[in-house]
C-alpha cells in the first residue's frame, strides 16, 4: 500500500507492507536511524517520535497509521542551520546521556513537555519520561538536562553543522515553517548567542 | 593518602572545562554532538548494499531431545535465501563453539535443547519480516525431557543429566572451587563469642542494555575477508575466537564495534547469533544482519548472578569481626558461559572478605548446570564481586543488629586501616590502597547520619517504617596481571598506539571499547594531561581491530585501570622522545630540560623553551635529527598491570516502607566513591548514577525467574521490570581520593562500583525499616508482595 506523510517537514510517499511498523519505516525505508528500537512490548521508549504534536512510540504505530500525518524525529530537532534545540544542548551540558541509545526518544518527549509546560518541576519531568527506560544514567542527569533546557529556552544554543541526513529528511528545513506546530521556532528565532 | 574533597555544587556541575582546556577535569563529552543529533552509528544502523536479514528459531521448551527439523516449507517461502540447521553446521564442524570458560556451547542445537530460548535453526531472507515469517514454517519435533530448574536439586541422584554431550558426564556438576583456609577459619569460629549466620540469595538478573545484541557479517568471497560489525565489548578477543572457531585466518577478519547502546557485560560473550550470521554470509555471499529482539535478549543472552549463599560471621561480643565462612551454590545454566579469567571460575568472589581486617576466611562453592540460559558474569558485576559484597554487607549489618550496635560504627571499628596497605586478605588478594573510614565518614556527613537516626526513632514511635541502610565495599578491578589472568589463553593486557601529527594534533588508538562510558573524552584527557595538548586536539580511535592494537576489551571496570595506564605511558614514551628532539632544538643536554605541561624548558631559563607542537613539527621536518631518533613522534605500548586496582565506596540509603501496601520508596541515596585519581568527574558521577539505578532495580524489581517447567518468566520488559524515572531518587554523590600506588596516574576504575555496592545498602535499609516486625532477612527483589508477606510472618521463599 502507499503512504504519504510529512517527515521533518518534507513530504514523502512510499509503497509499504500494511504491517510495517513506523519505526522500521523511518529507519529502514527512510534511513533515519536516529530513532531507535529497544523492545517488543512498547515499554522502552527508545523509538519515540512526534506524530503531529504528540510524542508516540513509533514501534506501536504502523506506517499506514501515519499516513497523512506529520512526523518529527530527532533528526528534525535542531534548526535547519544546525543550531541545536535547547534540549539537545541541555543533554550535552548536564551529561544526560551515556550510550546515547535512549537519548533521541528522551529528547523528543522532553521537547513536547516543554512546549506544553515551559517550566516543569522535577516531578513533572519524571512523569513525562516515565514511559521510557534509560539503562545508563539513572535519570537524575536527564532531569537536570530538561531543567537546563527550560532555563535556557531562548538562548545558549550551539551552532553546528546542519544535520543533513538520508534523503534530506534530516532537518526540519524550510518546509517545516509551513507546518503549524509548536516546535519552538519563535524561541529559535531569537536564539543566537552562546552562553 | 586520602584527601576528602567536597562534591561540586549543582551550578558547577553544569560548567564544562573551558577553564581547564588541558587534561583532567570536568569536560563535556566529545561524543555527544553526534548522539544528540541522532547521528550515533549503532550496529543496526549499518546498511550495506544487498544486505540480507537473519532471524533465529528458538526452543519453546527447557529440555527436549530433537527428533526432527523440517525446513522445507521455510525454504520455499518467498524471500528466503537460506535456512540453517544444527545438522548443517555439524557437517562443517561448526555446531558447537567454545565458551569463554573452556566449556562448549551449541551454536544450533543438534541433539537436545537445553534451555528455553536456545538456538535451533535460522533463516536468512531479503528483509526482517520475511525472515520472521519463515521461522513459523520450520517444523521441529521435540521429545520433551524433564528439566532441572532448581539448582538445589541439580545434583540429586535422579536428576536428568543435561550435559550428556560431554564425554562420560553422569551428573550436573559444573565445578567446585574454594578459597581461604578452612581449618584456620573453623578454629576462629570455634572460639568466637558470637556467630551469626544468614542465608542470602542473589537471584538471576539480566543486564538488558537498551540496545540488544546483533551484528552485520560481510564475507567477501574474492578477498576471503570477513568484516563483522557487532555489539562486542571485546572486539580483539572476539576476532581471535572467530579465527579459532571458523578456521578463518585471523588477518582476514576485521571486527568493528561501532557505537554500542550499553553493554554492562551482556556484550562480552560470543553468541550463537554472531556465528550464524557469519555462516549465513559465507553461504549467500552477501552481508547478513542479525539483531535479536528484546525477548531473545532477556531469555538467551548472558544473565548475571544466580548465587544461593550461606554466610557466617564470627565476632567478639563487643563487635570485633574475626572471620567469615561461606558456602555457595552457583547456577550456571546449561553451558558454562561465564566470562571470567580462566583461573577464576567463580570470578573474583574471593574478595568476599570485603573491607574488613579479618583473622581468617573460607569459602566453598559448588557450581551446577541447570536448564536455563548460559552466562553468569554480566551486569556490571566486576567478576562476581557484586555477589561477594552483597553477602558480606548483609552479614555485617545483621551482626550489628544482633549485637545492638550501629551498623556504620561497627564498620568503622573493623575496617582495614590506611597504614595496613598493601593489605593481603585471608583469601590471597593484595589490596593496593584506601582509607575506608574516611570514605564512610564522608558518606555519613553528607547523609546527616546521626540526624537520620534521630528522625527514624521519632518516626518509629509514630508507627512509620523508615529504614537506614549502610553498605561499604572494596572492588577489585583492572584485570589483570598476565601471570594469573587470561581469557582462553589470552593475557589480560591492553595495547595503545599514539601518533602525534606534524602540527601537534594527535590520534590515540585503544584496544578497549566504549559502550557509553565516554572513552573518546576520557582517553583524550589522559593523553592531553600527559602531553599538554588540548583533549579537543586528540582523536580517540577504538572498536576496530584493523585500526587498533590488540587488547582484551572493556568489562570488569578495566578500561581506566589497564588501558588508561597504557594511554598515560604511551604519552610519556612520546614525551621522552620529544625531550631528545627538544634538547637538539635548544642545544642543551636532555637532562637540562624540564617538562612544563606542553613544553620543554631549559632548567633555570624559562625564556628558552619549545612547545610539544614545535617539537612535533621538528620530528617530521627537514634536516638532521639527533642521534638515534628516527623521526616522528609516534609510540606504541602494551600495558601489563602489575596488580588489580581496588576502588572502594560507602553508601547510605534511606527508605520508607508503606505499612499499608509494603511499597518501598528510596527517599535518599548517598554514594561516596573512591576511585583514586579522577579524570573526568562528570563522567565518573554519571557512571555512579547509572550503577545506583541498576542496584535499585536489582534490590526492588528485577528478577529472571522460571516456572517448574523451566519457562522463563522474565522474557519481556513487561515482566522484567527496570527502574524508570519514577522509582529512582535524585542521587547524592561524594568522593574521596586515594590514588592507586601502582597505576601511572593513580586511577582505579569506577564503572561497576555502584552496581556492586548499592543493592546491600537498599536491602539493609528495608530490613532496618522492618525491624519492628522482627525481620532480620529478606531476599531480593523487594517487591511489595514479598515485603508484605514478610511483614505478615510468611516470607515467600527466595526464587
Ligand atoms: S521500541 Fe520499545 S517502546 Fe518502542
Ligand atoms: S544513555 Fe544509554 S540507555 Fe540512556
Amino acid at each position: 500500500m502507499q503512504v504519504t506523510m510529512t517527515v521533518n517537514g518534507t513530504g514523502v510517499t512510499r509503497e509499504v507492507e500494511p504491517r510495517l511498523l513506523l519505526v522500521h519505516f523511518l529507519r529502514d525505508d527512510l534511513g533515519l536511524t536516529g530513532t531507535h528500537w529497544g523492545c517488543d512490548t512498547s515499554n522502552c521508549g527508545t523509538c519515540v517520535v512526534w506524530m503531529d504534536d504528540e510524542p508516540v512510540k513509533s514501534c506501536t504505530v504502523l506506517a499506514a497509521m501515519a499516513d497523512g500525518h506529520r512526523i518529527r524525529t530527532v533528526e528534525g530537532l535542531a534548526q535547519a542551520d544546525g543550531t541545536l534545540d535547547p534540549v539537545q544542548e541541555g543533554f550535552m551540558r548536564c551529561h544526560g546521556l551515556q550510550c546515547g541509545f535512549c537519548t533521541p526518544g528522551m529528547m523528543m518527549t522532553a521537547r513536547a513537555l516543554l512546549d506544553r509546560t515551559p517550566h516543569p518541576d522535577e516531578a513533572e519531568i519524571r512523569a513525562a519520561i516515565s514511559g521510557q527506560i534509560c539503562r545508563c544514567t539513572g535519570y537524575a542527569t536527564i532531569v537536570r538536562s530538561v531543567q537546563w533546557a527550560a532555563d535556557h529556552a531562548d538562548g545558549a544554543a550551539t551552532a553546528g553543522p546542519p544535520s543533513a541526513d538520508a534523503e534530506d529528511l534530516g532537518h526540519a528545513g524550510e518546509a517545516r515553517d509551513a507546518v503549524p506546530e509548536t516546535t519552538g521556532e519563535e524561541r529559535h528565532a531569537t536564539a543566537g548567542s552562546t552562553s | 593518602m586520602t584527601t576528602v574533597e567536597r562534591p561540586p555544587t549543582r551550578r558547577a556541575e553544569e560548567i564544562d572545562n573551558d577553564q581547564h582546556p588541558v587534561g583532567h577535569g570536568r569536560m563535556l563529552r566529545k561524543e555527544d554532538p553526534r548522539f544528540v543529533r541522532g547521528r550515533g552509528r549503532y550496529t543496526d544502523d549499518v546498511r550495506l548494499p544487498g544486505m540480507l536479514h537473519m532471524a533465529i528459531l528458538r526452543s519453546p521448551v527447557a529440555h527436549a531431545r530433537i527428533v526432527s527439523v523440517d525446513t522445507s516449507a521455510a525454504e520455499a517461502h518467498p524471500g528466503v535465501r537460506a535456512v540453517i540447521t544444527g545438522e548443517a553446521l555439524a557437517a562443517q564442524g561448526l555446531a558447537w563453539m567454545p565458551t569463554l570458560s573452556n566449556d562448549v556451547q551449541a551454536v544450533l542445537a543438534t541433539d537436545k535443547v537445553r534451555f528455553q530460548g536456545q538456538e535451533v535453526a535460522c533463516v536468512v531472507a531479503d528483509d526482517r519480516y520475511a525472515a520472521r515469517d519463515a521461522l513459523e514454517l520450520i517444523d521441529v519435533e521435540y521429545d520433551i525431557l524433564p528439566p532441572v530448574v532448581d539448582a538445589r536439586h541439580a545434583l540429586d541422584a535422579d536428576a536428568p543429566v543435561i550435559r550428556d554431550d560431554l564425554e562420560g558426564k553422569a551428573d550436573n556438576h559444573c565445578f567446585d572451587w574454594e578459597a581461604g583456609d578452612a581449618a584456620a577459619t573453623d578454629a576462629v569460629f570455634a572460639d568466637a563469642d558470637v556467630v551469626v549466620s544468614q542465608d542470602v540469595v542473589y537471584p538471576r538478573v539480566h543486564p538488558a542494555p537498551m540496545e540488544t545484541c546483533g551484528c552485520v557479517a560481510d564475507f567477501d568471497p574474492v578477498e576471503g575477508r570477513l568484516t563483522l560489525w557487532s555489539t562486542s565489548q571485546a572486539p580483539h578477543a572476539h576476532r581471535t575466537l572467530y579465527a579459532l572457531v571458523a578456521g578463518l585466518p585471523e588477518h582476514k577478519i576485521r571486527v568493528i564495534s561501532p557505537d554500542i547502546g550499553g553493554g554492562f557485560g551482556n556484550k562480552v560473550p560470543i553468541y550463537p547469533g554472531y556465528v550464524c550470521a557469519i555462516v549465513g554470509s559465507l553461504l549467500t555471499g552477501k552481508p547478513v544482519k542479525w539483531m535479536e529482539d528484546r525477548s531473545e535478549n532477556l531469555t538467551s543472552t548472558g544473565f548475571a548472578r544466580d548465587y544461593i549463599m550461606r554466610g557466617e560471621i564470627a565476632a567478639t561480643k563487643d563487635g570485633k569481626i574475626l572471620a567469615l565462612r561461606t558456602n555457595v551454590l552457583a547456577d550456571h545454566g546449561a553451558f558454562n558461559g561465564t566470562a571470567a579469567p580462566v583461573k577464576y571460575p567463580a570470578g573474583f568472589f574471593g574478595v568476599f572478605t570485603g573491607s574488613y581486617d579479618l583473622k581468617a576466611a573460607y569459602c566453598h562453592m559448588t557450581a551446577v548446570y541447570t536448564n536455563k540460559a548460559p552466562g553468569g558474569v554480566a551486569y556490571a558485576c566486576s567478576f562476581r564481586i557484586t555477589e561477594a559484597v552483597y553477602l558480606v554487607e548483609r552479614l555485617v549489618s545483621r551482626l550489628a543488629a544482633e549485637l545492638g550496635q550501629d551498623p556504620a560504627r561497627l564498620r568503622l571499628a573493623n575496617f582495614i586501616r590506611p597504614d595496613q596497605f598493601p593489605y593481603a586478605t585471608p583469601t590471597g588478594w593484595v589490596y593496593d590502597s584506601g582509607d575506608y573510614a574516611a570514605t564512610l565518614r564522608e558518606a555519613m556527613r553528607i547523609a546527616g547520619y546521626d540526624d537520620l537516626r534521630a528522625e527514624q526513632a521519632r518516626r518509629r514511635e509514630r508507627g512509620e517504617l523508615m529504614g537506614i541502610g549502610v553498605s561499604t565495599f572494596t572492588e577489585a578491578v583492572g584485570a589483570g596481571p598476565r601471570k594469573h589472568m587470561d581469557i582462553l589463553g589470552l593475557g589480560m593486557a591492553d595495547g595503545c598506539d599514539l601518533r602525534v601529527h606534524p602540527t601537534g594534533k594527535a590520534v590515540v588508538r585503544l584496544s578497549v571499547q566504549s559502550q557509553g562510558q565516554g572513552h573518546e573524552t576520557t582517553f583524550a584527557q589522559i593523553v592531553g594531561e600527559e602531553l599538554g595538548i588540548s583533549p579537543d586536539d586528540i582523536d580517540v580511535v577504538h572498536g576496530d581491530t584493523d585500526n587498533t592494537p590488540f587488547g582484551l576489551g572493556t568489562y570488569g571496570s578495566r578500561s581506566t585501570p589497564v588501558s588508561g595506564a597504557a594511554a598515560a605511558l604511551v604519552a610519556r614514551k612520546v614525551r621522552d622522545k620529544a625531550r631528545v628532539i627538544a634538547s637538539a632544538m635548544l642545544e642543551v643536554a636532555p637532562d637540562d630540560l624540564e617538562w612544563v605541561k606542553g613544553s620543554f624548558q631549559v632548567a633555570g631559563d624559562p625564556g628558552r623553551s619549545v612547545t610539544i607542537q614545535e617539537i612535533a613539527m621538528r620530528a617530521h621536518g627537514a634536516g638532521d635529527l639527533p642521534e638515534g631518533v628516527e623521526g616522528s613522534l609516534d609510540a606504541q605500548i602494551t600495558y601489563n598491570p602489575p596488580n588489580l586496582t581496588y576502588p572502594n565506596g560507602a553508601y547510605i540509603c534511606v527508605v520508607d516502607v508503606d505499612p499499608g501496601t509494603a511499597q518501598v520508596r528510596v527517599r535518599r541515596f548517598v554514594a561516596v566513591d573512591d576511585c583514586g585519581t579522577r579524570i573526568n568527574p562528570m563522567i565518573i558521577e554519571g557512571q555512579v548514577h547509572g550503577g545506583l539505578a541498576d542496584g535499585l532495580g536489582m534490590a526492588l524489581m528485577e528478577i529472571i525467574a522460571f516456572d517448574p517447567e523451566g519457562n522463563c518468566l522474565g522474557g519481556s520488559l513487561m515482566d522484567y521490570l527496570i527502574p524508570t524515572a519514577l522509582e529512582t531518587p535524585d542521587w547524592e554523590t561524594g568522593f574521596t581520593v586515594t590514588p592507586s600506588p601502582h597505576h601511572p596516574i593513580g586511577a582505579k576504575g569506577v564503572g561497576e562500583s555502584a552496581t556492586v555496592g548499592s543493592p546491600a545498602a537498599i536491602v539493609n535499609a528495608v530490613i532496618d525499616a522492618l525491624a519492628p516486625y522482627g525481620i532480620t532477612g529478606l531476599d531480593m527483589p523487594l517487591t511489595p508482595s514479598r515485603v508484605w508477606e514478610a511483614m505478615q510472618g510468611h516470607p515467600t521463599p527466595p526464587i
